[in-house]
């Protein structure tokens, strides 16, 4: 019997395993790290993220008190610098502008960003806002490598300054080749990627506020099922000593 | 006692128990495939209790679904937890479900005289299918949205009444807040109160003829002076420990799996889920969860435009046929014993081959077909081989027994 199951599993293994790597690919993402545990990190992306998201994007699903809360900013803190269009902390991360004139302005509503970390992934969020560069062509001014023609403007362009796109023309295909800087950012490119992936660090506590205790309580919870396995092991194997 | 004795003089409380739990004799040789039932049992009884619970906070309602069940994972106490069993939770159930079901295509145990267990379990597989269908709409997520569109519009596929009829099941023109509401209705009753009953049917005619075992012979052959068979323990206390055991080891995975991992990769819980349903934004890949990705497949294997009525209907009944296929198997399979210990290999070949097809099937029904290679055919060739493979293993079953050598059957359990 065991010996059909290992049969089994290496056949199903030997038939899933190049499956999976055929299935890779698409788009080509830079990797972010993500510590939920860095609090200073977290801090920071959220004043990012209030300071220049939550102007015209919302997070409708989260409450002030409760980022507060989770980040360790106190009250006073939090009201001061980081609660520009909610009265009371105990408020939804709403924006005061009306979606009809955002649809005017931009020709889309911007989306909901509480949970773009989990429907587009980290990765895609780092990449993203890594990704502007300098486009006339366009509305706005500004085009994006990895969201082309996106009608979203570069909103940190004082952080990272003038980028303009390279592309290779080859057999009528243009492919991508790098970026050129014109006019240099406030910040570094080493500061700028720092700054992203603290945002990107922040989306993700956004996307899910219960990942900060999920894990804590979820070892502790392993650790019972330990105890309790061994606990019904032994019970078993004692009312099932008679037996056979 | 004494209110004990006033109770079994109103009802039968004592004799209850005795004849279903402490004087029921089950084989004492179960081995791990003999957990699947009991954790199915109480797969049920943990979707009902957390899907309570989400009852109290979802709004049934397309403008407010989406951000009650943010609501629930973020304000609710707890909520994230109760949800999280709720929707790894159908997964899990799912999972108990089908190695359930493969227990008895290894040991028989859809055979004469369990066709009725069989057939009720089937039912409740089904039944199964459209609770998880129904409840996959609820969170109105953009997954939700496109997949609910999809398979109702599979019954567009009838010739005739199919427009109308699959109209008449989402209540508009498109999947709004009438479907949402009715399939609600459906989840939250309809189908639990089935499933309850159906469950309630399946271990009463499970008691009545008594378990299978690894040998598939039947223990009630050899009794002692007193009518217990002697290879038979009472089901309480040797299997209610047994089985505790069992949760204990079970619950220990499902929870790794809740607190850790609660999407696991986007099998469980998928990316595009995580999106309102947007009438306007097709995700580029529409599919259903894994464990309805099999018959899905089969769905899209069949691409010949050239068969009567069309591609899309010839579909929707392979798709169909190859869920009906698993109610006839009692009648499919006529060897002489019942356990895959004394067949020969033959059918053991076949087993094989039909779970890695079913398998095989269930991955390429999460992938876009005709995208990418897979060794050396496009993933829509491999699901057309699966396909006939799937069918194959039912249909071929009445010739194995002629050709396949079987061992001899043992008088006692092993």
């Amino acid at each position: 019997m065991m010996s059909m199951i290992k049969k089994l599993l290496l056949i199903v293994s030997l038939l899933v395993s190049p499956a999976l790597l055929a299935s890779g690919g698409g788009e080509n993402l830079d990797s972010v790290y993500i510590n939920l545990a860095d609090k200073g990190s977290l801090r920071r992306g959220a004043h990012t993220f209030v300071n220049y998201c939550l102007s015209c994007h919302a997070a409708s699903y989260m409450r002030y008190e409760r980022m507060a809360a989770d980040l360790e900013i106190d009250t006073p803190t939090l009201v001061e610098n980081l609660m520009f269009a909610a009265d009371k902390p105990g408020e939804l991360m709403t924006i005061n502008m009306a979606s009809e004139d955002a649809k005017a302005w931009f020709g889309v509503v911007p989306p909901d960003l509480s949970l773009t970390a989990r429907s587009r992934g980290p990765d895609w969020i780092y990449t993203y806002l890594r990704s502007f560069y300098r486009d006339e062509s366009t509305p706005t001014g500004w085009n994006n490598t990895l969201f082309p023609s996106v009608a979203m403007p570069h909103v940190l362009y004082e952080w990272q300054g003038l980028r303009e796109a390279h592309f290779d023309e080859s057999h009528g295909v243009s492919e991508f080749s790098g970026f050129e800087q014109i006019v240099s950012g406030e910040m570094s490119e080493v500061a700028y990627d720092e700054a992203i992936s603290d945002l990107t660090n922040f989306m993700v506590y956004l996307a899910e506020p219960a990942k900060l205790v999920r894990y804590r309580i979820g070892f502790w919870v392993m650790g019972f099922m330990l105890v309790f396995i061994a606990l019904t092991y032994a019970l078993k194997k004692e009312y099932w000593r008679d037996i056979h | 006692m004494s209110l004990l004795n006033w109770i079994d003089d109103r009802f039968p409380l004592t004799k209850v128990w005795q004849e279903h739990m402490a004087q029921y004799y089950a084989p004492k040789n179960f081995n791990i495939w003999y957990y699947f039932g009991s954790l199915s049992l109480l797969m049920l009884v943990l979707q009902i209790v957390t899907g309570i619970v989400l009852t109290m906070h979802y709004k049934p309602d397309a403008d407010l679904a989406f951000a009650s069940v943010e609501y629930i994972m973020r304000d609710v106490p707890a909520g994230w937890f109760v949800r999280y069993l709720h929707g790894v939770g159908a997964s899990m159930f799912f999972l108990t479900v089908y190695l359930h079901m493969f227990r008895a295509l290894l040991y028989g145990s859809h055979r004469h005289p369990r066709e009725l267990i069989w057939l009720l379990g089937m039912v409740i597989y089904v039944a199964l299918m459209a609770e998880a269908f129904f409840g996959y709409l609820l969170p109105w997520g953009n997954m939700s949205y496109w997949g609910a569109q999809v398979i109702i519009s599979l019954f567009g596929a009838i010739p005739g009444i199919g427009e109308p009829l699959a109209e008449w099941i989402r209540g508009d023109f498109v999947i709004s807040d009438a479907t949402l509401n009715r399939f609600f209705a459906f989840h939250v009753i309809l189908l639990p109160l089935l499933l309850a009953l159906l469950v309630y049917l399946h271990i009463v005619a499970l008691h009545k003829v008594g378990s299978n075992n690894p040998d598939g012979i039947e223990i009630k052959k050899n009794k002692d002076k007193d009518g217990i068979p002697v290879d038979g323990i009472p089901f309480h206390p040797y299997y209610t420990v047994k089985d505790t055991f069992g949760v204990a080891v079970f619950m220990a995975v499902f929870l790794a799996i809740v607190f850790f991992v609660p999407e696991l990769g986007g099998w469980f819980l998928e990316k595009d889920n995580f999106a309102p349903a947007d009438i306007l934004q097709t995700p580029p890949d529409i599919v259903p969860l894994w464990y309805l990705t099999p018959y899905y497949s089969i769905l899209r294997a069949v691409t010949f435009e050239w068969l009567p009525g069309g591609a899309k209907l010839w579909g929707v009944i392979a798709m169909g046929a190859a869920i009906v296929m698993f109610f006839f198997l009692p009648w499919l399979d006529r060897a002489k014993v019942r356990s895959i210990r004394y067949r020969g290999w033959l059918y053991k070949t076949f087993l094989m081959l039909f779970v890695v097809t079913f398998l095989m099937l269930g991955y390429l029904g999460t992938k876009n077909p005709g995208h990418v290679d897979i060794f050396w055919f496009k993933n829509l060739i491999w699901a057309q081989i699966g396909l006939v493979i799937y069918f194959a293993f039912f249909l071929l079953m009445p010739i194995y027994p002629r050709l396949d050598r079987t061992k001899p059957e043992p008088d006692r359990v092993r």
